[in-house]
């Protein structure tokens, strides 16, 4: 008779399989985290979690969290959407994010805007400088098209079904996705408009974001859209959050622009007006 | 094999400077707009029509063309990468993907808080977009026909003094039945619609006679 013939016998098989450890999977309590950054006491960490090539996450932040996101082995690809956890139909909208902040390209002390003229979280740190802002993430039928998958139980996830999963862990819809912003593999627009893939700044790459607002982090870490690489190719993405301070009147990022100061600002008079801060 | 006859009816309406116009698509009808008085910004969102969670993609269509700006052969795509309407034909030469839509906050931000009351695209889409149901969530990043946003080497984007004139006019082709959702762009204080703005015309064209 096999172990797992009985009620007793299957209880006992699938709680004997506690405490394995694997090399992409959350620590719960976050505090359990190996390797702390040195600055971070472990008991501040909220989120510590390392997410597969091809995986997603999400999770609800507090306003003044530090998050960071670290491309361990080099080919991480970070698809990010931001919500307003207060009222989701406020999220982060890439169009006002380049247009009011008159640049194409994410990077240091850049503001993640929402669609309410606020700002969600702010770009704190980044030692990566290859983003991209333009081409949202990959699709079913795109990767089905370019690698033979791209459904989520599939060899090749595509970002959007992931996305639409992490959402739905959270109350939204398809109707809730706006264009994505993706993190740790470049893209860069030429003169005539063309799109040229300058992919990933190298393993070790980093970066932090700060929360503004109380928000709903959705991520999913799958080949880039317009990776031109013939095999899917993305690894481990580290993610890391921990109690911090937003962004206050004599930070730098609250002056780095006029635009920007205005969106602190609105952002400020909003979370003032509901008690938060 | 032709027909006995050819017939093409065409329904033509001038949308006014400032305000919103929607209309749905048949599979293969053709929608062209006409910039009647040069240098107006057409911000415009499109559906499927019979699955509105179906929509336009800014993002999937720069992605599938490896380009930001629309011209003729431009595919405007879902978010699933699905083809919703095809650029036919384009006589100004390049059309917006970046840029979004203006809207009372976003305002306050490029130009400052007495901005507030201005009207703005944002406001057109959901109004329009409610006589079909959709309200906020189903904005996304839109097409903008007619206005010019260059990206120079070091990212610097912006809205610039136009490159349409009067009478240019894009068409476009439904790939399956569309909704189109339109605003006609009352912003006043950037060039996109050379500070002054204007009526559009708006064709819709059935060819008779069968595919």
């Amino acid at each position: 008779m096999s172990t797992t013939a009985t009620t007793y016998g299957a209880r006992d098989h699938a709680r004997a399989q506690a405490g394995t450890v694997v090399d992409t999977m959350p620590s719960i309590p976050a505090s359990t985290w190996p390797a702390p950054p040195a600055e971070v006491a472990p008991e501040a960490l909220t989120w510590a979690e390392t997410v597969a090539g091809g995986g997603y996450t999400h999770k609800v932040l507090a306003r003044g969290t530090r998050l960071r996101l670290t491309d361990v082995d080099g080919d991480a690809c970070a698809h990010l959407l931001l919500f307003n956890a207060l009222g989701p139909w406020e999220r982060l909208n890439v169009a006002d994010t380049v247009k009011v902040q008159w640049n194409a390209y994410l990077g240091g002390s850049v503001a993640l805007l929402s669609d309410q003229a606020r700002v969600l979280a702010t770009i704190v740190g980044d030692s990566s400088g290859r983003h991209d802002a333009l081409c949202g993430t990959s699709t079913v039928d795109g990767n089905t098209a370019r690698y033979g998958d791209g459904a989520p139980e599939g060899p090749s996830p595509a970002g959007l079904p992931l996305l639409t999963l992490a959402a739905a862990k959270n109350g939204l819809g398809p109707r809730d996705l706006p264009p994505s912003l993706s993190l740790f593999q470049g893209v860069r627009v030429q003169p005539e408009g063309g799109l040229e893939f300058t992919g990933s700044a190298g393993a070790g790459r980093s970066v932090d974001l700060r929360i503004e607002i109380p928000s709903i982090v959705l991520i999913a870490n799958v080949a880039h859209p317009v990776d031109p690489r013939p095999d899917y190719t993305v690894t481990k993405l580290e993610v890391l959050a921990w109690r911090d301070r937003p962004t206050t009147p004599d930070s730098p990022e609250w002056t780095h622009t006029p635009e920007a100061q205005r969106a602190f600002e609105n952002t400020a008079d909003y979370l003032t007006a509901r008690g938060i801060a | 094999m032709s027909t006995a006859y050819e017939s093409k009816l065409e329904i033509s309406y001038d949308v006014p400077a400032r305000a919103p116009f929607s209309t749905v698509l048949k599979r293969g009808q053709e929608l062209t707009i006409v910039d009647l008085g040069g240098n107006q910004a057409v911000d415009f969102l499109c559906y499927d029509a019979n699955d509105t969670a179906k929509r336009y993609s800014a993002a999937a269509t720069i992605a599938a063309q490896g380009n930001i700006f629309l011209t003729t052969g431009s595919v405007l795509r879902t978010q699933e990468g699905a083809p919703l309407l095809t650029v036919v034909a384009d006589t100004c030469g390049r059309h917006d993907t970046l840029g979004g839509a203006c809207s009372k906050e976003s305002n306050s931000l490029r130009y400052g808080q007495h901005t507030r009351y201005q009207h703005a695209c944002v406001e057109n889409f959901l109004i329009e977009g409610a006589k079909w149901g959709l309200g906020k969530r189903d904005l996304v990043s839109n097409v903008n026909w007619y206005m010019n946003v260059p990206v120079e080497a070091d990212g610097t984007l912006g809205i610039v003094d136009g490159i349409s004139a009067p009478g240019l006019e894009v068409r476009l082709r439904a790939e399956t039945d569309v909704l189109v959702l339109v605003s006609n762009c009352p912003q006043i204080n950037n060039p996109c619609n050379g500070f002054d703005p204007t009526p559009v015309r708006m064709v819709v064209t059935s060819s008779g006679g069968g595919e």
